[in-house]
């Protein structure tokens, strides 16, 4: 187990190191520099140019910028942004815990209602109810989530006045950020209403968020749950006289999770992904909008050092999966 | 049944959550576009940075009108100009306070060293606290205020002078821009003895109508009112609040649903469903902008006068506007609009003609079929709302009088830096006013010293320079009136650039909004503006 594991850990080292070289070479092929970005149809004096690209560092040859920002690396620096000349990591910081929030709370929605769905359908095969999870769940997949949000807002915020339009809290309440969980911190902050305030906020991007991750998580829940069922033991269960929802759910779901729970894993490179576009409708403050804020102004740094971070974090998920992986099944263990 | 009692609870637990501090009258929620860089204005060139702190936090010695482009006394009572028009003595106010929070607390009023401070660091590039917290001043340096600022001097507690290199008209405009924001020496001195300079661009302190409270990025800003304020008739809001949103059709959406009082840059689309909503006001106005064809004249054809002017008068202005302004702008005849003070309305544009286009070309010995680039912006700005269709269109104009066009884009900075090298043969651009001041589209946009720069037209005409420089060295009004209505009859005639239009500037806003002024920069200010 534990060469499996040091191999596994050797593998992170060049893949760290592709993410560094893939997104410092790709951010700098996009045209343009931050001053000019900055500057716009405005007159960009080349002294002040040179002197700007001078203090940020970057007049220098790119081999010695890669250089300086492995250093920079090596030594647990994150750098500042050049556009806010914040530390990127207070900035990731302050954002984070708001997409975590929200991607626990689609998760959360994809996973209870995809697994209820999936059950469903895979017990009542072929029938109406089969076909419409299955027909909604292939809707739900193909859903551009920009319209899919808009759509929602224009249905269940402006039409129906039920939710709010976006934002994390109605903003006539004044949240000091304690842990920047907006569901926890509306509790500590002990102000009345705050909390539901929060969780209404929360509904409308959790469910477009959730959107996909839910069909995902209900077809596969409905193909592995029809492959159970129709194995020996579970013939055996219900030949022994077990009750039906003893079948469904001890023999039958618990057999039929093991393939669904690492869809879940793979979903959080989606909920990270789709978080981008899900941020930006409901003007969520979260690590999606950031980046997309940082690419067009050319904030290298933030750019860099915030996919890197992103990309550690699903480099260390995948590792816990396939270190389970290698727990629960030795044969993947013992694979050269 | 238990479906019903679902969504009764759902609608209850909404109905108990709407209860904030809303009934508090005195707060107003800005849905404004995007997050600020930073807190220290001088650093930055953009409405949003400037919104955030210079028209809340900040003063200036003067500033503009709220909704103007007038000049009026800000932290100088008063000023005297010399008789050579070189120096300039301001009388500060007496008795300002700066702002109190919980990372500063005053010692004193504000006086001549704050002034000193706040112009000192932006000149002189070994400053102290510029050592200390490195930067560059954008906005001072396009406006050649480093290059003309020859000396600055503290006469007493209360006078400063400036005294300049070269008589600037616009240098008292210029003071009122947001750059020319006033810090506090006082907090300056402090952040640089506790080795924490950069934090003069995240926790700002200044004079201004609202004091900055919390920043919390990507998602609200908040600002509360000013008690000491200096005006004091001016602050009538408690708790001013940013609620950032990037996209306009959520900002739209949550102006409709009352989740903000003001907002800003409607979609053209969005305007007919806003004007109908009973709790919404829109204001509008001429916008203080331009959106405009450059021709680079020093391409072939574009070199020839004719050329330019078959492609003048081939363009069908008024369907443009309908199209890609959906009506909301007006049709625009000069380098600058009809609001800027000294605007030629003797000028006519040339009559939309097609057949008499093709005929100029011919006698000009262009071919049919000839090829001309036409660049189009990729961004959508307050002068062009849809640059991509406007090309389109163009490009069918054009291509009745015999020219192929070709499309070109590029990203906004590659597009920019490409453009100002001058590789395209036309190109669409535009410019929205920065002080008020004729020099600030005459001089800045198609003067010969702005050839490498934003003249983008690279068109440099010696009779032209000639007037806008001589407009620009005398402080008599009248003559630079005269002298830059000379100046745009030359303009109109060299066409070096098509104006199309002045879009029109709308403000969406609640109904229980008073007294919101539209800037012609604009800028949004909250001061003087109360809820009901």
């Amino acid at each position: 187990m534990l060469s499996f594991i040091a191999r596994r850990l050797g593998l992170l080292i060049p893949t760290f190191f592709g993410v560094t070289l893939l997104t410092f070479a790709l951010i700098r092929m996009i045209p343009g520099d931050p001053v000019e970005v900055m500057m716009g149809e405005r007159r960009v004096d080349p002294i002040m140019h040179a002197e700007a690209m001078e203090r940020l560092g970057l007049n220098k040859p790119l081999y010695a910028q890669y250089l300086d920002y492995i250093g920079q690396l090596a030594r647990g620096d994150l750098g500042e942004s050049l556009r806010t000349r914040e530390s990127v990591w207070s900035e990731f910081l302050t954002l984070f815990p708001a997409t975590v929030e929200l991607a626990l709370a689609a998760l959360l929605f994809a996973g209870s209602l995809g697994l209820i769905a999936g059950v469903v359908a895979a017990l009542k095969r072929g029938s109406l109810f089969d076909h419409g999870v299955m027909g909604i769940s292939l809707a739900g997949y193909s859903m551009p989530i920009f319209w899919w949000g808009l759509l929602l807002i224009m249905f269940f915020s402006v039409g129906l006045g039920w939710t709010p339009v976006s934002g994390r809290i109605d903003l006539l309440y004044d949240i000091e950020p304690v842990t920047g969980f907006m569901l926890i911190d509306s509790l500590l902050s002990g102000e009345e209403g705050a909390f539901l305030d929060a969780l209404r906020h929360l509904i409308l991007p959790a469910i477009v968020l959730g959107t996909i991750p839910l069909a995902v998580i209900a077809r596969m829940t409905r193909s592995a749950m029809l492959e159970v069922l129709r194995e020996d033991y579970v013939r055996t269960a219900r030949a022994k006289g077990l009750s039906p929802a003893r079948v469904v759910f001890v023999h039958g779901l618990r057999n039929a999770l093991i393939p669904v729970l690492t869809v879940f894993g793979l979903q959080v490179g989606a909920l990270l992904a789709g978080a981008v576009l899900t941020e930006t409708i409901f003007s969520w403050p979260g690590i999606g909008k950031w980046l997309i804020e940082s690419i067009g102004a050319r904030d290298y740094p933030v750019v860099q050092n915030g996919i890197l971070l992103i990309a550690c974090l699903v480099i260390l998920v995948n590792f816990v999966v396939d270190i389970l992986y290698g727990l629960a099944n030795p044969r993947i263990r013992h694979q050269k | 049944m238990r479906k019903n009692a679902f969504i009764q609870a759902f609608v209850v637990a909404g109905l108990i959550a709407s209860t904030p501090l809303a009934m508090a009258a005195s707060n107003l929620v800005f849905c404004s576009e995007g997050s600020p860089a930073g807190f220290d204005p001088g650093l930055y060139t953009t409405g949003t940075d400037f919104d955030a702190s210079a028209e809340t936090v900040f003063n200036r010695l003067t500033q503009f009108e709220r909704g103007g482009t007038a000049v009026i006394p800000g932290l100088a009572e008063k000023w005297d100009i010399a008789a050579d028009g070189l120096s300039y003595t301001f009388h500060l106010r007496p008795g300002v306070k700066f702002h109190s929070t919980s990372y500063f607390t005053p010692s004193r009023t504000f006086n001549a060293d704050d002034v000193l401070f706040t112009f000192q660091r932006m000149l002189d590039k070994d400053h102290p606290f510029r050592k200390a917290y490195p930067s560059e001043f954008p906005y001072f340096t396009d406006m050649g205020m480093d290059a003309n600022i020859a000396k600055l001097e503290k006469l007493d507690e209360l006078t400063v002078r400036f005294t300049l290199n070269q008589v600037d008209a616009a240098f008292i405009q210029n003071l009122a821009m947001s750059f020319a924001s006033i810090h506090s020496a006082e907090y300056a001195g402090q952040l640089l003895a506790a080795g924490k300079a950069a934090e003069i661009n995240q926790k700002p302190i200044g004079t201004g109508p609202f004091v900055f409270k919390r920043y919390q990025k990507d998602s609200q800003i908040r600002f509360k009112g000013n008690p000491d304020y200096w005006n004091p008739d001016e602050v009538k809001l408690d708790n001013l609040i940013f609620a950032i949103n990037t996209d306009a059709s959520v900002r739209m959406q949550k102006l409709r649903a009352g989740e903000c009082h003001v907002t800003l840059f409607p979609r053209p689309a969005d305007l007919e469903a806003l004007n109908n909503d009973p709790n919404i006001q829109m204001p509008s106005q001429p916008g203080f902008n331009d959106g405009y064809i450059a021709y680079n004249v020093r391409h072939k054809p574009l070199d020839q006068l004719a050329v330019r002017q078959a492609l003048d008068m081939a363009v069908n202005k008024q369907a443009i506007i309908d199209a890609v302004y959906q009506s909301a702008g007006q049709l625009a005849v000069n380098g600058m609009p009809p609001t800027q003070w000294s605007y030629n309305d003797s000028i006519k544009d040339a009559a939309y003609d097609p057949e008499k286009a093709r005929q100029l070309l011919k006698a000009a010995g262009i071919k049919e079929g000839t090829e001309i680039t036409l660049w189009a912006m990729p961004v959508q700005r307050p002068y062009n709302p849809n640059a991509k269709l406007m090309a389109e269109m163009l490009q069918a104009d054009w291509g009745k009088i015999g020219l192929k066009v070709k499309i070109v884009s590029y990203e906004w900075g590659e597009y920019l830096k490409r453009t100002k090298a001058g590789e395209h043969d036309a190109m669409l651009i535009g410019w929205s006013g920065d002080n008020g001041d004729p020099d600030n589209w005459l001089g800045t946009l198609y003067g010969c010293d702005a050839v490498d720069g934003n003249n983008f037209s690279k068109w440099c005409d010696a009779e032209y320079d000639k007037l806008i420089k001589a407009a620009k060295r005398t402080t008599d009004v009248a003559e630079r009136t005269k002298l830059y209505q000379q100046a745009q009859v030359i303009l109109k005639r060299e066409v070096p650039i098509t104006p199309i239009a002045h879009s029109t500037v709308y403000q969406p806003m609640r109904t229980s909004v008073k007294d919101f002024k539209i800037s012609p920069f604009a800028l949004n200010a909250f001061y003087g503006v109360s809820v009901e």
